[in-house]
């Protein structure tokens, strides 16, 4: 197995819980400890209800939200510290697309200028009008859009336009916010064509964040399921999509809507919602809202159980294995 | 069969008498049915459910041969009456619950707002009634959610307590604008969960509009599909997934991830955008893979589709 | 044929406005106003009076004659003349010029301080935005007349002088807001998108924060300009400001106070010209901001 390009290890990230320096209240973990290795050219999808941390760990990496506790590992070498100029390495390999893309440009630049920003922060000169265009055109943006002001973009055109600025300096990680979300379904398709284009082009890795898990089957590599900040099971991904272990997963996979009336559910899988950072549940977490409890998980905390090859799953009770017919032949799309 | 709670006939939209939104839209949703309109940005679906409300802007014209929401007559109700009609006539959810509510006022005193016009009841028992309604949402602690503050509650609890509140007002039509757009699976299940309970045990007629095929399915009696402001098929559900009569549709069908066997590597698109309303010939004509030449000249006919009574489509191919 | 990025060329696309075309229509805009109509018109007025002032001086300002003195309006002298018999219309035209000269230079002067410390305090780390507030607050803490009067008495009264208490005075205001939109900013995406792209702090500031800041302080500079030339007038005419022979509204104000039972027409002279500015002004600077603010304006913006 190839080294991992990125690695975090027990990444922490805290917030203060009082408005004031004097509250002596205890910092609330946004991020709880999670471990995650990305592999050149490997495709993992973090997915989670909102709260569960994942959008601040795509951030962390980044340095954007500064990591509390842990450790990033850049090629296997650690860096020494998380201040802002220790980041500037990883910055500089990354390309991180956020939920809104519209939001992600300034206002008052044109499309094009936006997207020769990183070259020119790179210090690679003066980006000339043809390169811009052709990394627009990689992005399947017309280079009509490249002298627009973004509120001129539609969702689509913006999204593609954040994806040319993302190949401006061709990146070996792009951290993906929501890629999908408010997207048409006509479209969607093509923003996951685009990423898989890429990767096979640069071999550049993707860590995708996002809660639409039908997306997450036709791409993923690799799976991470957080709650709450921890995370409760990952794995490769057609291991996950068919045999989910953690009954957190199985419930996420089964509130999917499923656009085929002949197969419509009759209860809603999960009851309740995600509890509050502030008042975390004792023992395992998910324990308030898990189909399958048992007294132990009210008290006591299951550990991430590794010993399965590439497999992790936070369960004292993992679920077993469904029967062979109902595994489906899943298979990744990686080729 | 009973009267249709909303009627309408050849209903359109015009912005400023040049930009048409929607035209002529056939519709009708019966007491205790679940419409869905489904359609891509562009395609005039919430400016179909504005109106339905008469909550557009000034610049919008609305014309047509019938509009009847509940019994009146929407095409000569002016705007005092349009207003006295939302509420009992019908009511909106909208699709973020986050800015659905002032922050400035508790949930309680918000909802207590809701019942002005029940001038005879006392404070007492207009808490009573709000109180139930929360409860039959499935709000955990009803009376104590009345001091909160809209931020202090979840996205999925907020769509829950403007369910409620439209409840309060008992609409004989809830239309509900993308109501799970901005809320997690988890949450989105249990909002549909509750709609269709609405519909069971109060008997609301419900027009859902979404982008979201699988919620679509997964709660809608009925189906209209837009495109490019005109209703392009309806049909029943089962229908309009088992075997959809226009390439739109279809097209919209082949591209849900959900419905994809995995595996297949390029997932597919429709290429190029929906056209501004009010084209020649069909609307679709310049992205689908059938186009032929009677497609570019002239309008579609709106046919009925014989495999299923109440399938429709406007295509020149299902015609022949 | 390296085009660069930074010169494509005004767009050439039909229906995305360039930048002269934006302020084209801005312009429109402020003039269809009809309260923004009157403001554009005053200014115009002001603006050009004080450019033209030395061409257009029937008289010298400063020349005395006092065969003449408090003579009343007539066709010699349209607005009579002053205890000293200096023409008064001479002396309003120049005080015009005195007026913006002051007004403008201070206002540009406060600016160019203002940004660069509000945006350090709102990028910068805590302790700095909590020095710079402490700072800004002590200044605006000190009353007007008292700041006024210590300056002067320092470096003694004088053009500069009023200058230099304008901006002190107008700082610590700007630079707050300033920093509050920085800090909004700070947080928004798109600066967030900058600094995952490896972007300095300079960059950041100077080609992301500033063009969005510059738009809402210019607004708030326009509103001010009247509020900085009636204290341009005031501290002359408290004798603290522009030196007494140099025709400023305030003097010219101060000097027909003294003579008011005499003739009503030197105070008139000297408060008309400050009153209409100011409505001038005010005006001018709502419109633009109506104009400019997206949300009370939703066509601009598709």
């Amino acid at each position: 197995m190839s080294p991992a390009l990125i690695e975090a290890r027990a990444l922490s990230v805290d917030v203060p819980a009082g408005r004031f320096a004097f509250a002596k209240a205890r910092p609330l973990a946004i991020l709880a400890g999670v471990s995650l290795a990305i592999r050149p050219g490997e495709i993992v999808c973090m997915v989670g209800e909102s709260g569960s941390g994942k959008t601040t760990f795509g951030r962390a990496l980044l340095g954007l939200v500064k990591p509390s506790g842990g450790e990033i590992l850049l090629d296997g070498t650690p860096l020494p510290d998380f201040s802002q100029r220790s980041f500037r390495t990883i910055r500089s390999q990354t390309s991180l697309l956020f939920q809104d893309p519209l939001s992600s440009f300034n206002p008052r630049q044109r499309i094009g200028a936006m997207i020769a920003e990183p070259r020119r922060i790179a210090g690679m000169g003066s980006a000339r009008l043809e390169d811009i265009a052709g990394l627009a055109q990689q992005a399947g943006l017309s280079d009509r859009f490249l002298s627009r002001f973004p509120h001129a973009l539609s969702g689509g055109q913006a999204r593609r336009a954040a994806v040319a600025r993302a190949l401006s300096v061709v990146p070996r990680l792009i951290v993906a916010d929501e890629p999908t979300a408010g997207l048409d379904v006509s479209i969607q398709g093509g923003v996951l064509n685009l990423f898989l284009d890429i990767r096979e082009r640069h071999d550049t890795a993707f860590l995708m964040i996002t809660h639409n898990l039908s997306v997450v089957r036709h791409i993923a590599d690799h799976i991470v399921i957080l709650y709450l900040g921890r995370m409760v099971e990952s794995g490769p991904a057609a291991e996950i999509l068919s045999a989910p272990k953690h009954p957190y997963t199985k419930a996420l996979l089964e509130a999917e809507p499923i656009p085929d009336p002949a197969r419509r559910r009759t209860a809603p899988p999960v009851l309740g919602e995600v509890p509050s950072i502030a008042a975390r549940p004792s023992g395992c977490e998910f324990h308030t809202r898990c189909p399958f409890v048992q007294p132990r998980c009210r008290s006591e905390a299951p550990g991430l159980d590794d010993s399965a090859e590439g497999r992790r799953v936070a369960c004292h009770f993992p679920l077993p294995e469904p029967r062979p017919a109902a595994a489906h032949s899943l298979r990744t799309v990686s080729n | 069969m009973t009267a249709p709670v909303l009627d309408l006939r050849g209903l359109s939209v015009n912005y400023g008498g040049v930009f048409p939104a929607v035209i002529g839209v056939d519709l009708a949703v019966r007491p205790g049915e679940i419409v869905g309109i489904i359609g891509e940005s562009g395609s005039g679906k919430s400016t179909l459910a504005h109106a339905a409300l008469g909550l557009l802007p000034k610049v919008a014209r609305v014309s047509g041969d019938r509009f009847m929401l509940a019994g009146n007559d929407m095409l000569t109700a002016d705007r005092k009456t349009l207003a006295s009609l939302r509420g009992p006539a019908a009511a909106m959810i909208f699709q973020n619950p986050m800015t659905a509510f002032s922050p400035v006022h508790t949930l309680g005193r918000q909802l207590r707002d809701l019942l002005w016009r029940d001038r005879h009841q006392t404070k007492a028992q207009k808490r009573e009634r709000i109180v139930k309604a929360l409860r039959d949402v499935g709000i955990p602690d009803p009376a104590g959610k009345l001091d909160a503050y809209p931020f202090q509650l979840s996205g999925g609890m907020l769509q829950r307590v403007a369910i409620a509140a439209t409840l309060l007002m008992r609409p004989s039509l809830l239309i509900a604008d993308e109501p799970t757009t901005a809320l997690d699976v988890t949450m989105e299940a249990q909002i549909l969960h509750l709609m269709r309970t609405l519909r069971d045990e109060a008997g609301v007629a419900i027009l859902v509009i979404s982008h979201h095929l699988g919620m679509i399915a997964e709660i809608c009696d009925r189906v209209a599909v837009m495109y490019a402001g005109r209703i392009i098929e309806e049909g029943p559900v089962e229908a309009i997934f088992r075997s959809p009569g226009h390439p739109y549709t279809q097209a919209l069908l082949d591209c849900e991830p959900a419905l994809i066997l995995p595996g297949i590597g390029r997932l597919p698109v429709i290429a190029g955008e929906v056209p501004r309303p009010g084209g020649r010939g069909c609307d679709f004509a310049g992205r689908c893979r059938h186009a032929e030449e009677r497609c570019r000249c002239g309008a579609a006919p709106w046919q009925a589709l014989r495999a299923d009574p109440g399938h429709h489509a406007r295509c020149h191919r299902s015609a022949s | 044929m390296a085009t660069d990025v930074a010169s494509i060329p005004a767009p050439p696309i039909a229906g995305e406005p360039g930048i002269p075309r934006r302020m084209a229509l801005t312009f429109v805009e402020v003039v269809s106003h009809p309260l923004g109509a009157i403001g554009v018109l005053l200014v115009a007025l002001i603006v050009l009076t004080a450019l033209m002032a030395p061409v257009i001086v029937p008289y010298n300002p400063t020349a005395i004659s006092v065969k003449e003195r408090l003579a009343d309006p007539s066709l010699t002298h349209l607005l009579g003349t002053d205890q000293l018999g200096r023409d008064l219309l001479s002396r309003v035209i120049v005080g015009t010029r005195t007026a913006m000269t002051v007004a403008l230079t201070s206002l540009a002067v406060a600016l160019a301080i203002a940004l660069p410390l509000g945006m350090i305090a709102g990028y910068g780390p805590r302790w700095l935005d909590a020095l710079f507030i402490l700072l800004f607050d002590s200044i605006s803490s000190l009353p007007m007349i008292m700041l006024g009067l210590a300056v002067v008495v320092l470096l003694g009264p004088g053009v500069s002088t009023v200058i230099l208490v304008i901006v002190l005075y107008s700082v610590p205001s700007y630079a707050r807001l300033v920093r509050t939109q920085t800090l909004s900013l700070k947080t928004r995406d798109f600066i967030k998108a900058e600094q995952a792209m490896n972007a300095g702090t300079m960059r950041i500031l100077f080609r992301h924060v500033l063009p969005n800041v510059v738009g809402p302080l210019l607004i708030l500079a326009c509103l001010d300009i009247s509020t900085v030339i009636t204290l341009e007038a005031g501290l002359s005419f408290l004798g603290l400001g522009v030196k007494p022979q140099i025709p400023s509204w305030g003097n010219i104000l101060s000097d027909g106070f003294s003579v008011i039972r005499n003739s009503p027409v030197p105070v008139i002279a000297g408060g008309v010209p400050l009153i209409l500015a100011t409505i001038g002004f005010t005006f001018f600077g709502e419109a633009l901001r109506d104009a400019l603010d997206p949300r009370l304006n939703p066509e601009r913006k598709p």
